[in-house]
């Protein structure tokens, strides 16, 4: 017990004196996960709708792909990053294997199916008549999307959430094309596995703590941006 | 080209079509669910299309606004062919469509009515004197802040008028807007919506399944049925002069007989049914089969003997078969040698003590009966 | 339409993805260096030390992987590394056999101990021989935790059992973890049982782990550490400058004289002992005994 108040002390301390190695490490998940949460909005939302709302051969194919990808594991995923990341590997010409850059990659990977999935049970549940009654206002089929979007924002928030909180959590992955290299690709989660590696279980539980926080105050945010939409 | 078709001639003075189908056809999963050779909307008329649930009435109401593309055919708005060189949307913005359920949008009731202006790129300050305009008119101004997930039935379909007027649309669509309001709530918002369309002269298209709303604030009728207009014209002529079975049936004609022309004389004639004889009034050649119309409304009961007191030419014997309660009045079944139904009120059934197995006497005017030729189409 | 938004949309994923990439091969490959080492070497904090001066020197940026041995090796050998600071002699020999790594050279050593709970049923505790102490530890059938992952700590706790002459595999006492030495230490705390381990992660944990030194000083117990470049003919795309001008950082003698220091402050006692420009067989022929240590673990309180 002794070496989790220990744990919440480093915390304290760490956080108040900012110290600058945690706040580098700190930024950058925040920047990482940050950044692939916002390319898989990107990305999922805009697929999401598109399956949601087309007729095509292959659509429930396409849908399940999308289920499945949403369990897809992360440290699958990090290997197979990695596979074509590596220098001989047919990616390797970017040279961005143990770089942020990767991380982001990868936790985009991840991300982008949980988003899409979720956005598309978001659309398929509005009633199918809104998508008329748009296009009867005289909306481009741009406009429709928006506003489809508009309507559906109390789940497609949850997307954000689930996606962000998966990847800012993520590890195994992040280690593998990352590198955990030390005031470059070290985020929040590498480093609580290294420190408990080393046996330094205080800075270890410190970074647990300060990461709980993150992702505790990132949700406050964007909880109030689901919540707030709503008229009384 | 009858009138009883097109409900209004070509050639005439006051023929001024907004918008105009030609042979359209609309199919799905292949089969033809809309088959419409012509239809002319006018400017300024409430057109109201009725008839059974598939007939097509929401088919054409979609098509109109190009929310369904037809397989074939042309849509002419002011004269003016829709084609491909101009992009859609704009075409549907000079309609507003209202739908049954209300589908309204999760926010206030005055982000509803402003949307389709928002679509349109108004500026704000516009947007706030038309929205705010079109809430009084439909009495929702006390709603403006609510969401409209709390709105009871009938508040909701007046924010989704409202919407619909607050783009001054040039043809209004509506289908089936008020059936699934209660009775009171539906007369109030009739009443407040018959008021907008006087002041404003919107052109509308209005498909419902109550005749009777239809009678009510109609220019024009439209009997619909498979995918095809069985007639068109003013309530009048289609509820009194139906064009076939169908429509005679669909529109209240309780009595609907066949029978064979025996005799002619002048613009009457005889027709023999079951052994007796009805006089009409119109042309028709002997030996011709033709079907007759007689509106409930029209025939008149007394216990007196025949042949005393109306001056109707038709008078016969019949006994009660069956009386059935319709609310307001009662549906009396008759047999006299052919079936003939009446209407009558309660006072008359006390008065006259009507009961089943009774015998009266029944009558109507030759004038009131509506002969159909049968044509071959 | 549904196609120009998913078109539109793929463009700027694919242009907002370049710039990232962009920004980060800023660092252009030239000056990189891939240093591929084991788990144990980066949790000593050892290079936590080195790699700031290396970079100061000579403006490379080094990225150190820190993976398990076999990773480490199978790095090298794919031309995924540049240099490799590694300790299991069998698979260093065999990829400078093979071609792949070149200019082995000596860096420093520790030592490896056996380590157990107080109470020590299978009765080690002070022998000189490493296998023999293995031997009473299988007759006992004690709980022994391997690493079991190919790691310099499991390729030498091998090298034991067969001087030992036994196959401990199949033995319901054997147990292997596949986890990094930090975690096997506490796994074989938590269980009471035995392990082979570096001193350097014994010490640096030792304070709340409540396992004891059983056996130490046997000269199989040594663990030496090379630095090998990763040989550029095989695999042209390798930084060859960058490994070399690593490899000759670490024998040089600003870095020895770091690592002759390194970590007494803390522990009372070094944690590696340099031995640049030394022959291998010079070290395994004298017996080896690290200085005293403060004694008196803390254990769990």
């Amino acid at each position: 017990m002794d070496l989790i108040f220990e744990g919440i002390k480093k915390a304290f301390w760490l956080l108040i004196t900012f110290d600058p190695e945690v706040m580098g490490i700190t930024l950058l998940s925040l920047g990482v996960s940050g950044s692939a949460t916002l390319i898989s909005l990107l990305i999922g939302i805009s697929t999401g709708v598109i399956v949601a709302l087309s007729e095509f051969p292959g659509r429930r194919i396409a849908i399940s792909l999308i289920n499945t990808g949403m369990g897809l594991p992360p440290v699958v995923v990090g290997l197979f990053v990695t596979i074509f990341l590596w220098r001989n590997g047919p990616l390797g010409f970017f040279g961005i294997l143990y770089t942020p850059t990767a991380i982001i990659i990868a936790q985009t990977v991840i991300a982008t199916p949980i988003v899409m999935g979720i956005t598309l049970a978001a659309i398929q549940q509005l009633p199918k008549k809104l998508r008329l009654q748009i296009l009867a206002l005289g909306a481009t089929r741009l406009q429709m999307v928006w506003i489809l979007i508009k309507e559906a924002r109390l789940p497609l928030l949850a997307a954000v959430m689930a996606g962000f909180g998966g990847v800012i959590s993520e590890v195994g992955a992040s280690i593998m094309v990352g590198g955990n290299i030390k005031g470059y690709s070290r985020v929040l989660t590498t480093a609580t596995v290294m420190e408990t590696s080393r046996g330094n279980f205080d800075i270890a539980i410190a970074l647990g703590i300060i990461l709980l926080l993150l992702a505790y105050f990132i949700n406050l945010i964007l909880t109030q941006i689901q919540q707030r939409e709503r008229p009384r | 080209m009858q009138s009883a078709e097109f409900g209004m001639e070509r050639g005439s003075k006051d023929y001024k079509p907004i918008l105009g189908i030609v042979n359209l056809e609309v199919k799905r999963g292949g089969i033809t669910t809309l088959n419409i050779p012509s239809l002319f909307v006018q400017e300024g008329e409430l057109l109201s299309l009725i008839g059974p649930n598939g007939a097509g009435k929401t088919t054409l109401l979609q098509t109109l606004s190009y929310l369904i593309k037809p397989s074939q055919g042309k849509i002419y708005f002011k004269g003016e062919e829709l084609n491909s060189t101009r992009p859609v949307f704009e075409y549907r913005r000079k309609f507003a469509m209202v739908f049954q359920e209300p589908l309204l949008f999760d926010t206030t009731v005055f982000g509803n009515v402003a949307s389709g202006l928002k679509i349109r790129g108004m500026n704000g300050m516009e947007i706030r004197s038309r929205v705010t305009e079109q809430l009084d008119r439909l009495g929702i101004s006390h709603l403006s802040h609510r969401s409209a997930k709390t709105l009871s039935g009938g508040e909701a379909q007046r924010t989704s008028l409202a919407r619909a007027f607050a783009i001054q649309p040039e043809v209004l669509l509506l289908d089936e807007p008020f059936s699934s309001l209660d009775p009171p709530s539906r007369d109030s918002i009739i009443e407040d919506l018959v008021g907008i369309l006087r002041q404003t002269r919107t052109t509308t298209v209005f498909a419902t399944h109550d005749r009777l709303e239809a009678l009510r604030l109609s220019n024009r009728i439209a009997v619909m049925n498979d995918g095809r207009i069985q007639q068109i014209g003013s309530p009048g002529e289609v509820m009194n002069h139906p064009a076939n079975e169908f429509v005679a049936s669909f529109v209240g004609v309780e009595t609907i007989l066949t029978g064979k022309v025996i005799k002619k004389n002048g613009g009457t004639f005889i027709i023999s049914i079951s052994g007796q004889e009805i006089e009409a009034v119109g042309e028709a050649q002997i030996g011709e089969a033709v079907l007759l119309c007689i509106r409930p409304e029209n025939v008149i009961l007394s216990t007196r003997p025949s042949r005393e007191t109306t001056s109707a030419r038709n008078v016969f014997p019949g006994r009660i078969e069956k009386v059935i309660s319709l609310g307001l009045y009662q549906k009396v079944q008759l047999n006299c040698g052919f079936p003939l139904i009446a209407y009558v009120t309660h006072h008359s059934i006390e008065n006259l003590s009507l009961q089943v197995g009774k015998e009266v006497t029944a009558s109507f005017k030759a004038t009131a009966i509506h002969v159909v030729r049968r044509k071959q189409k | 339409m549904k196609r120009m938004i998913g078109t539109r949309i793929i463009l700027w994923t694919i242009v907002s993805l370049f710039i990232l990439m962009g920004s980060s091969t800023v660092l252009a490959q030239t000056k990189t260096v891939i240093l591929s080492t084991t788990t144990s070497t980066q949790d000593s904090g050892l290079l936590d030390v080195l790699i700031p001066i290396f970079e100061k020197n000579t403006g490379y940026f080094v990225k150190t992987i820190a993976v398990g041995s076999g990773q480490a090796m199978a790095m090298g050998q794919k031309g995924e590394a540049d240099v490799l600071l590694v300790h299991s002699q069998a698979a260093e020999k065999k990829i400078v056999a093979e071609g792949y790594g070149i200019n082995r050279r000596i860096i420093m050593h520790n030592d490896f101990i056996i380590v157990g709970p107080s109470e020590d049923q299978a009765k080690i505790k002070g022998m000189k021989s490493a296998s023999e102490s293995f031997k009473k530890i299988a007759s006992a059938k004690a709980l022994f935790l391997s690493r079991g992952d190919n790691s310099g700590t499991h390729s030498k706790e091998k090298d034991i059992w067969k001087a030992a002459g036994i196959n401990p595999e199949g033995g319901k006492w054997y147990q292997q973890t596949g986890l990094g030495m930090g975690q096997t230490l506490n796994v074989t705390a938590e269980k009471k049982g035995y392990t082979l381990t570096d001193r350097g992660t014994y010490l640096a944990l030792k304070k709340n782990l409540g396992l004891d030194i059983l056996v130490e000083g046997d000269a199989i117990l040594l663990n030496i550490y090379h630095v090998i470049e990763v040989n550029p003919a095989k695999w042209p795309k390798v930084n060859a400058a960058g490994g070399k001008s690593f490899a000759d950082f670490m024998v040089s003698k600003e870095t020895q004289d770091i690592i002759r220091t390194f970590g007494v402050e803390k522990f009372g006692s070094p944690l590696f002992f340099p031995d640049a420009g030394k022959k291998e067989e010079e070290l395994g022929s004298k017996r080896f005994l690290p200085l005293p240590l403060d004694g008196g673990g803390c254990g769990w309180g």
